[in-house]
């Protein structure tokens, strides 16, 4: 830090001279100032203000009142959530969604970009990787549009079911189902699309390996296994770490479109707890807090398997 | 010598994973290998080819005949049925409204921003770097955002409560950041001794070099702002007729489904639901934009996400 301090000194000088040279310098860029200033005024009050207005969650507020006019009553809210004695079935309900996403979404793109590398025929891979990547561009009001419209009671699905197993299954409005619709909807959507990062990974293996694996009688599946698969180890464990991250976030956009009242004990995440208590029915700071539970946790879930990935000698997020 | 298309082509499928040695089982492999990635991206586009069909299909087709792809009697019913009423056209209308400017309003805060941070010989430049990083890592979250747009700024059933609290991904402008610190200096110093200013030098210089990635990022915030429904959901909820496409969609095709007593059903605007032909051709007609823009984005996005996997 005083090592910075000396050289900002020597570049800038000190005293008076510090002062003439930065105002020289502000004349000097006064352009790249306006330019700046836009972009400036954005992050201010669309991004810090709000972290600002996080001091909500430890006030009763009011919006008649106003932020700083609003009565200030410490962890009540806090207080509040774990008294509610349901609490710990929203904490649930995201976690197993949590797990479900890793163990069932998360090796999804691996496995498909594994098989697109396999290819043989580079033309029909492209084709294939076209036909893959147009469902992360539609948006989720769509993907779950659709999923009504055939799984629905008319739908196409609902009807199938009904014929094959002699009863119907309600896939829309059932606590059993939710789950798998929501990770079956995320696969969709989004396995062909997170095969390009792994693809990335995989254009920088060195082909020599696979010639000298050749040369020793390894087959595809094992070149697979001792080649390919430990090249892109480390961005394996790069996403893990993005994905432990946000283990608390479930995608409220996704999950309110598909919660209702017949599969409300599955669908009641901290998520969806955070919409209906803050933006539906008005509890501000009681939604805000749970909100800054929530971005609390995260930062430490993010940090702690960065340092579980560096123990296991990966390069890890930072 | 140069190598021949052919001999390039069978150069590139020797090496690698696949190898050239076409035994029995690499064979098998090949084969299992090539039915079950035809499988996948056909059970990728099945649902949309299904909907498209059925859009065309008459409502007694769909009720009576179990799966169809191409319907039997083909019929424009459902797609006369939506434009008969002005509300999905003018839903329609608002969506390209959005997507227009708020396309223009990100690209611009985007740019100008990344433009001065690029240059390193701005005073303060660290501070406003880690301001823009940390925001990264942390946010309010919902509702600090929602009292900020909603009550400070009082910018409920306005557009700009769509347009504006988005204008920057951070992570975008990082990315243009770096481009913009990859073009020669050499260029600019040329146009600043001809007396242009740093805005002069950004219009006539830099912007003309950058076309590809703003075409990247213009695509990127379009198709967001094309799928975007939750802001336009929680802050024009009392302006119907600003609503975006998204927005419609999911109250007649989402609630109108699902049964009384839903969290989602004390919306006081709720609906009947329409028949099935009707939904699929709104879903159709909503997808369309996307899908004529496709080409383009294809061409863009990967080397998007590659600049932002190496440098971001």
């Amino acid at each position: 830090m005083s090592k910075k301090r000396e050289q900002n000194k020597a570049v800038y000088g000190t005293g008076k001279r510090y002062w003439e040279r930065l105002r020289s310098d502000l004349i000097r860029d006064k352009w790249l100032y306006l330019l700046l200033f836009p972009g400036l005024v954005y992050f201010l009050v669309f991004k810090y203000l709000p972290m600002w207005g996080l001091v909500i969650a430890f006030e009763n507020y009011v919006p008649y009142s106003g932020v700083l006019g609003s009565q200030w009553v410490g962890w009540k809210w806090f207080e509040y959530f774990f008294k509610f004695p349901s609490w710990t079935r929203y904490l649930t309900n995201t976690l197993i969604l949590s797990v479900m996403n890793i163990v069932f979404y998360f090796p999804a793109p691996i496995i498909l970009a594994l098989l697109l590398n396999e290819m043989r025929s580079l033309r029909y891979k492209k084709i294939l990787q076209t036909l893959l990547y147009v469902p992360h561009f539609i948006s989720i009001v769509i993907v779950v549009s659709i999923t009504f419209v055939i799984f629905g009671s008319s739908g196409i699905v609902y009807k199938l079911t009904e014929q094959l197993l002699g009863h119907s299954i309600n896939y829309l409005g059932s606590p059993d189902t939710f789950r798998w619709m929501i990770i079956g909807q995320t696969i969709w959507k989004e396995t062909g699309w997170g095969t390009i990062i792994f693809l990335a990974a995989l254009t920088n293996v060195d082909t020599q390996l696979y010639e000298a694996a050749m040369v020793d009688g390894a087959g595809r599946l094992r070149r697979l296994w001792h080649i390919t698969l430990p090249a892109i180890r480390s961005t394996i464990v790069l996403m893990l770490i993005l994905r432990m991250g946000s283990m608390l976030d479930t995608g409220y956009d996704h999950l309110i479109l598909m919660a209702n009242a017949l599969n409300r004990s599955a669908s009641q995440t901290l998520d969806v707890f955070v919409y209906q208590q803050g933006i539906q029915q008005g509890q501000y700071s009681y939604a805000a807090a749970i909100g800054l539970m929530k971005s609390i946790v995260s930062v430490i879930l993010v940090v702690s398997s960065n340092k579980i990935a560096h123990a296991m000698g990966e390069q890890g997020l930072y | 010598m140069t190598e021949t298309k052919k001999q390039k082509k069978v150069r590139q499928e020797s090496s690698g994973p696949v190898g050239q040695n076409a035994t029995v089982s690499s064979r098998i492999f090949d084969v299992l290998n090539y039915v079950i990635l035809t499988l996948i991206a056909f059970t990728t586009i099945l649902p949309f080819i299904y909907i498209i069909g059925a859009s065309f299909a008459t409502e007694y087709e769909l009720a009576t005949r179990p799966m169809f792809i191409i319907p039997r009697d083909v019929t424009l019913d459902a797609y006369r049925y939506i434009f008969s009423s002005n509300k999905i056209a003018s839903a329609f209308g608002n969506s390209i409204f959005i997507t227009f400017f708020g396309t223009l309003i990100n690209l611009f805060f985007t740019v100008t921003m990344a433009y001065a941070i690029s240059k390193t010989r701005l005073r303060g430049r660290n501070f406003f770097l880690n301001m823009v990083i940390f925001s990264m890592f942390f946010s309010g979250g919902m509702i600090p955002s929602y009292i900020v747009i909603a009550n400070i700024l009082s910018l409920k059933d306005t557009y700009w409560s769509v347009l504006l609290p988005g204008a920057i991904s951070a992570y975008n402008m990082m990315i243009v950041k770096n481009f913009f610190q990859g073009i020669p200096q050499e260029l600019e110093e040329s146009a600043s001794i001809d007396g242009c200013n740093d805005i002069g030098i950004l219009w006539k210089i830099v912007l003309p070099l950058s076309l590809p990635v703003l075409a990247t990022f213009g695509l990127f915030y379009a198709v967001g702002h094309w799928n975007a429904y939750f802001g336009a959901m929680i802050y024009m909820s009392g302006a119907r007729e600003k609503w975006p496409l998204q927005v419609l969609l999911r109250e007649i095709i989402i609630l109108a489904n699902a049964s009384a007593g839903d969290l989602n059903a004390m919306d006081p605007n709720f609906v009947q639901p329409p028949e099935q032909s009707i939904k699929m051709a709104v879903i159709v007609v909503s997808t369309v934009p996307i899908m004529c823009i496709y080409p383009f984005l294809q061409k863009y996005f990967v080397k998007g996400v590659m600049v932002g996997a190496l440098k971001g």
